[in-house]
């Protein structure tokens, strides 16, 4: 039998890719090199206020002073951050601008992604932060949002005009001081969305960010602010795609969301950058934190993630619940294959009372791969009747990747109610003989199981984006039988 | 009379052990045969090569399925062509809703025919159809694949997937094993609708009380991976009542 398993593992079919192109354009790009004359420049850059400068510098000053954090179950190759280039735009490109001044090899380059950055071509209502490397290129529906009152824009142009609002929520929840890659991103982000919703309004449609890595050699920092006022919703997406190349590439971003009493911001993330080959040459390094908090009472906000993409992920989406009755979800999937490495999972920091968080991790190892949840779940003094509950899965193919499960939990209230569950399952060569014995295939087996297995995360995925991640899961997978 | 299936002295091993020691087997269209014999004697080996397991390694001999080298297909190709094996210990499949799965295998069969995938309207038809065939519990159908199931469940499961593929050559691996008395007529049932002139059966049993209800053209004992005795349904009665020492004494005393 071993034999047979070593012939299918074999059979890898270097995963299909297809978002690896590359788009020729002319680009304005720093020569590599990190240092407080580049922290400057991107600043000059973009124009900004004198805050917004100092704030960078002391994030850049912290950031000299920390180390790479060395916890995760990654093996991390060494990063010199002097051979990285920060910041990389279209020359074309001076912000975002009306569609007609979009490059068209740039829009081209999103249609090819299936983003469309004409809104009249657009089937769907989701407006779209286009953002390839450096900049944001085109928002779409900006009109349409602020007839509601509803701010969507670059992070660039937030910065320029609403400086109160980024001033007040800009490190808040995730401070410069954070960890080694906030601060990092702090002192060198270029760009992101922001988004503001007044009190009352309910988004009437979907928001997203697109972020593309197109240059070479350069890193993407990007930072995204959504801010809701009470009794607000917005759905939010975030999708990501890079094109394939010998060399890692870094791409270091924080996410903040503030949520005030009553309202609930739903973050999607389908992370499909660049894996790297089948013997694990190239890649992004995916280092990302994102926070949101619950301030007001009966707030919420839910991650939703499916991560195939990246050679290393690390990853920690997180629940801030302040308020009373606030409530806080991580449902997640993540997959990898080939010698792909992922450390993920969350922190929920149950602080008001009677506040609830769920979390449901389903994780999908293949080849070499490696695969980790972590968590946190902490209930402080205060927290009277805090409820968790976590359900962590994991799933193997084949016996050469590894699933790691590290929970940690830290109760000081004793009215509190803290559940942890894990499995660990294999998709057994029985299982797959049975299908092909029906006619199945086995890559569509294997198919029909991990999406039959990560289904109840899929199903609390906005329509469009659960049928493109169905989709994913199965590529991602793809030659990888055990 | 077409032939369906030709086994020619067929030999296979695991792990260097010989299990199957030139097995040779006939089946033409219509027929349906009742494979019998002791545990370990290589029935349920036989089966799981014709479906096309890579469990034994075959050292010789051939298996030709409707005039073609059944070695040159996969697995899936095999099941498509129309061979049907019913497992002798159904697998669960955790996650994967009996109704996905069946929709994904009768359209693969649909698309190796040259006809479309079925309308979700025309697969709940036939598959509501199917159901009562074998009186299997409507809500059997909307759990995972056999997760679950109690053992006569998965068995009647079987049945009811052959129901929904149509096979040209049904092998059923100890199907009536597991099964109380009224299953075993439903299942016996369900077989005897299916037939047709241009199918055939091979059932593994080891017990001659399923061949009052499905009744075979031929039995044959296998005995230490070979075909020791091939008879009429009449020799299914005469093991019953003698035993497998019986065969065994015959086999020895030759
Ligand atoms: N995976 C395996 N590894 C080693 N030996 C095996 C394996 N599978 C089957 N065998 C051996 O092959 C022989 C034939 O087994 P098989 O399952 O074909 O018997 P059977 O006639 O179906 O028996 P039963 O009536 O108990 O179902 C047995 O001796 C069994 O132990
Ligand atoms: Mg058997």
């Amino acid at each position: 039998m071993k034999k047979e398993q070593d012939k299918i593992l074999s059979e890898v079919t270097g995963t299909d890719y297809k978002y690896g192109f590359y788009t020729e354009i002319d680009t304005d790009t720093f020569p590599p090199g990190l240092n407080e004359d580049v922290v400057r420049a991107i600043s000059a850059k973009k124009n900004e206020p004198e805050f917004m400068l100092e704030f960078r510098l002391k994030a850049y000053r912290h950031w000299l002073k920390m180390k790479m954090p060395d916890w995760a179950h990654l093996k991390i190759p060494e990063i010199n951050f002097q051979d990285i280039s920060y910041y990389s735009a279209p020359k074309s490109q001076k912000g975002p601008e009306s569609l007609d001044d979009v490059d068209p090899e740039l829009k081209k380059t999103f249609d090819k992604l299936g983003i469309s950055l004409d809104e009249q071509k657009r089937l769907t209502g989701v407006a779209v932060d286009a953002v390839i490397d450096s900049v944001s290129v085109k928002t779409t529906f900006q009109e349409t949002l602020a007839e509601h009152g509803i701010i969507f824009c670059s992070m660039s142009e937030a910065i320029m005009e609403h400086p109160d609002l980024i001033k007040k929520y800009m490190g808040s929840v995730v401070p410069y001081t954070d960890n080694y890659f906030a601060s990092l991103n702090s002192a060198i982000f270029s760009d992101g969305s922001f988004c503001y919703l007044p009190k009352g309004v309910k988004a009437p449609m979907e928001l997203s960010t697109y972020f593309r890595i197109n240059a070479a050699n350069t890193g993407q920092f990007e930072r995204t602010l959504i801010i809701a006022e009470e009794g607000s919703y917005v759905s939010y997406l975030e999708g990501c795609t890079a094109p394939m190349r010998d060399e890692n590439q870094l791409h270091a971003a924080v996410v903040e969301i503030i949520v005030e009493k009553d309202a609930y911001v739903k973050y999607s993330t389908v992370q499909n950058w660049y894996p790297g080959d089948m013997n694990g040459k190239g890649g992004i390094f995916n280092f990302v934190t994102k926070r949101g908090i619950c301030r007001g009472e009966r707030s919420k906000i839910s991650w939703t993630q499916v991560e195939t993409g990246s050679a290393i992920t690390w990853k920690y989406p997180s629940c801030i619940l302040k308020g009373n009755n606030s409530v806080g979800e991580f449902n997640s999937v993540a997959v990898t294959n080939n010698y792909q490495q992922a450390d993920t999972g969350t922190k929920m920091i149950h602080i008001g009372k009677n506040t609830k968080s769920t979390i449901i991790s389903k994780g999908i190892s293949a080849g070499f791969s490696n695969n980790s949840y972590r968590g946190l779940v902490k209930v402080v003094k205060n927290a009277e009747n805090a409820r968790n509950f976590s359900q962590c899965d994991s799933l193997l193919l084949g016996d050469k990747c590894g699933a790691h499960t590290f929970p940690y939990i830290e109760v000081d209230n004793a009215n509190s109610i803290v559940e942890h569950e894990a499995t660990t399952s294999k998709i057994g060569e029985d299982q797959i003989f049975y299908c092909n014995q029906r006619g199945i295939s086995t890559e569509d087996a294997i198919g029909l199981i991990v999406n039959g297995y990560a289904k109840e995360v899929l199903n609390k995925l906005p329509m469009e984006f659960a049928v493109e991640a169905q989709k994913l899961l199965q590529i991602s997978l793809e030659g990888s039988v055990g | 009379m077409k032939s369906m299936l030709s086994i020619k002295d067929l030999r296979a091993s695991i792990e260097d052990k010989e299990i199957l020691k030139g097995i040779t087997l006939e089946v033409n269209e219509g027929e349906v045969h009742a494979i019998m014999g002791p545990n370990g004697s290589g029935k349920s080996t036989l089966a799981s090569l014709v479906a096309g397991k890579e469990l034994a390694d075959v050292t010789g001999g051939s298996i030709t399925y409707l005039g073609k080298n059944l070695f040159d297909l996969n697995p899936e190709e095999r099941s498509k062509a129309g061979i049907f094996l019913g497992f002798q210990y159904p697998i669960e499949i955790p996650g994967v809703t009996m109704v996905n799965f069946l929709k994904a295998a009768l359209n693969e069969h649909r698309k190796h025919k040259g006809l479309e995938p079925l309308s979700a309207k025309d697969f709940l038809k036939l598959l509501r159809e199917k159901k009562d065939l074998v009186e299997i519990d409507s809500k059997l159908t909307n759990r995972s694949v056999n997760a679950g199931f109690s053992g006569g469940e998965k068995k009647k499961n079987e049945i009811f997937q052959m129901a929904m593929l149509e096979p040209k050559l049904a092998i059923l691996d100890e199907t009536d094993s597991g099964l109380d008395i009224d299953a075993l007529k439903i299942v016996a049932n369900g077989v005897n609708k299916l037939k047709r002139k241009d199918n055939a059966t091979i059932v593994i049993t080891h017990y001659q009380r399923l061949l009052d209800y499905i009744i075979p053209d031929y039995v044959h004992v296998l005995f230490d991976g070979r075909i020791v005795k091939s008879g009429g349904k009449e020799l299914a009665l005469e093991l019953e009542k003698k035993g497998y020492e019986w065969i065994k004494n015959q086999v020895n005393g030759n």
